[in-house]
């Protein structure tokens, strides 16, 4: 249903996204998942023809984007990450406006608009101006949008970015009955990784520009053997002090030192961190706390990027893409 | 057909934006009656300039009031396509498949309603302080039209701005810099042959100046109607050449997002 193959594109000095690829397949989630800064959004504008790559192609819904643009735009609805609602209308007339550009007229559009007022629970607020909308609000009208005129793909370009704990958990639940009821193909950026565990069925992992790893999250989570010890240190350390501490402790892989953050990896986790603690103390490298769990996607991404997802976010790190790119 | 329904969707848009600012509504409706009032006494004696023709200023005023009110709430139209490039609303116009120029055409739609709400206005405050418009109702007509073309170009250029610049300061800067000196540069306060000449050498490539001919010329007694239509076939043609800019400018903005 989409296909992304090498597609490229900067902005000036800055490499947005360098040979981009994936597939997604009919009827199911795809998540593009990376930190601020990684490509996701630029590889959105470049699939809902937006933006043009530099290099590269891609098809939606059949059709090519650089080539045929009103054809994909036919069929595809997007919900990009700065909402497009028109705070100084109301949610019905936002509706109608979106659907009239998308060539519904007459009865057809006011019965779509009703519906949609009535599946996304506005029904109450659809006389009142977006302006005095609650963000989970606002979000539902976006998507509410992007579904007008019953797109065959949906592009949903970090939804729940901003919104409360309890607002995204509804908002997941409405996604997942999208893609489950009406067999919409989804493609969804996200930096959360639980979303992305959540609802993707499959998931691919942007850093730079690139995709680093691809698969089903559980996929992609057995990828990595063992468990994932985390320990956070008292103080920052230098990478090599810490490598020269754990280098002999066995079943222990995959050492990165950031700051004050030690991640590795271990065969049995439970065994092994009686054996780090013991080898850090013998170093004099106090320790603050110790984690070990079942790997996550968070972990995934530690692996593939060869960074952790909290310093790919910082801004120091962060290709200069920016929100609105 | 679709284009067309689409602009007028898009107009209708903008004119609810517009209805749901009651203090921008009023000041819309006020000014050009300070302006005619204002001007109005402030230069009353310029009658008495020797070579001045006519006996009153207000009368030789009006349509240059007409003509400046809407070259002036033109230039911020583009306002209003900042304001959906910031808000996401663009794009996401951007990628229906509506082609580019009902964006364009929309929003020009809803400005040369404004303009023409606010023409009608100086029209019957002029008839209530004794203007007389001696080219009758299709004169006033005419009038009008010439200032709703030259409206509908500096709309246009105003979205155009908007569109490659992205930035308020820049449109604010450009359209203050542009409104006064393209006003003065005019016969709108000042009959022709009473301007130095290099003055009326750049008043006759000046658009505010056509409106402004054109206009005046509808509102004599016995019209030479030739005159005007030239200058309003000149106005459409730079209205239409804008309107063209104008929709080019998206694809300026899209190669930057």
């Amino acid at each position: 249903m989409i296909e992304a193959s090498e597609l490229r594109k900067g902005y000036g000095e800055v490499q947005a996204i360098d040979g981009l690829s994936f597939a997604v397949a009919p009827g199911t989630i795809f998540g593009l998942l990376g930190p601020n800064g990684a490509g996701k959004s630029t590889t959105v504008k470049v699939l809902t023809t937006l933006a043009r790559p530099d290099a590269g192609s891609a098809r939606v819904a059949g059709h090519d984007v650089l080539r045929e643009p009103a054809n994909v735009r036919r069929r595809i609805g997007v919900v990009a990450q700065r909402s497009g609602v028109d705070r100084d209308l109301t949610g019905r007339e936002n509706l109608r406006l979106q659907g009239h550009l998308q060539g519904l007229r007459g009865r057809a559009l006011d019965d779509r608009v009703d519906h949609l007022l009535e599946r996304f629970g506005l029904a109450d607020a659809a006389r009142r101006v977006a302006r005095t909308y609650s963000g989970g609000m606002q979000r539902r009208l976006d998507i509410a949008m992007g579904l007008v005129h019953r797109p065959e793909v949906l592009f949903l370009d970090e939804p729940t970015t901003g919104l409360d704990p309890d607002v995204r958990a509804t908002m997941w639940q409405e996604i997942g009955r999208l893609q489950a009821d009406e067999g919409l193909t989804i493609l969804l950026t996200t930096h959360y990784m639980e979303e992305a565990d959540r609802l993707a069925s499959q998931v691919a992992i942007v850093d730079r520009g690139r995709v680093v790893a691809r698969g089903t999250p559980t996929e992609l989570k057995a990828s990595l053997d063992g468990d994932a010890v985390h320990v956070e240190l008292e103080a920052a350390s230098r990478n090599g002090d810490i490598q020269d501490a754990l280098r002999d402790v066995a079943g222990l892989s995959e050492v990165l030192v950031e700051g004050r953050a030690l991640h590795a990896r271990a065969a049995d986790g439970a065994r092994a961190v009686p054996a780090v603690l013991a080898a850090l103390d013998a170093h004099s490298v106090p320790v603050a706390t110790v984690t070990v769990a079942r790997p996550s996607l968070d972990d995934v991404y530690l692996r593939y990027a060869g960074r952790s997802f909290a310093s790919a976010e910082r801004p120091d790190n962060r290709q200069n893409e920016g929100d609105d790119k | 057909m679709t284009a067309i329904s689409d602009s007028w969707a898009l107009t209708v848009r903008d004119l609810l934006r517009l209805w749901r600012q009651p203090w921008f509504i009023f000041i819309v409706l006020v000014q050009p009656v300070i302006w005619l009032l204002l001007f109005g006494e402030l230069f009353q004696r310029v009658v008495d300039i020797p070579g001045f023709e006519g006996g009153d200023y207000k009368q030789y005023l009006v349509p240059g009031v007409l003509v400046m009110t809407a070259f002036f709430s033109s230039g911020w139209n583009g306002m209003s396509t900042i304001e959906d490039l910031e808000r996401g609303v663009t794009d996401r116009l951007l990628v229906t498949p509506a082609p580019r120029w009902p964006l364009i055409v929309g929003r020009l739609g809803q400005n040369m309603v404004q303009a023409l709400i606010q023409s009608l206005v100086i029209v019957a405050m002029a008839l209530a302080i004794g203007v007389s418009f001696d080219g009758g109702p299709l004169g006033v007509a005419a009038l009008v039209l010439a200032a709703l073309l030259l409206g509908t170009a500096f709309a246009a250029l105003s979205n155009a701005l908007a569109l490659v610049a992205r930035q308020e300061e820049t449109l604010i800067g450009a359209v203050t810099f542009l409104q006064l000196p393209l006003t003065f540069l005019s016969t709108a306060f000042m009959q022709r042959d009473l301007v130095p000449g290099w003055v009326a050498t750049v008043a006759d490539y000046n658009p505010v100046n056509w409106a402004v001919e054109a206009g005046r010329e509808a509102c004599r007694s016995g019209v030479d109607w030739a005159t005007v239509a030239g200058y309003c076939g000149l106005l459409a043609a730079f209205a239409i050449a804008c309107t063209v800019l104008a929709t080019r400018a998206f694809a300026a903005y899209q190669a930057q997002v």
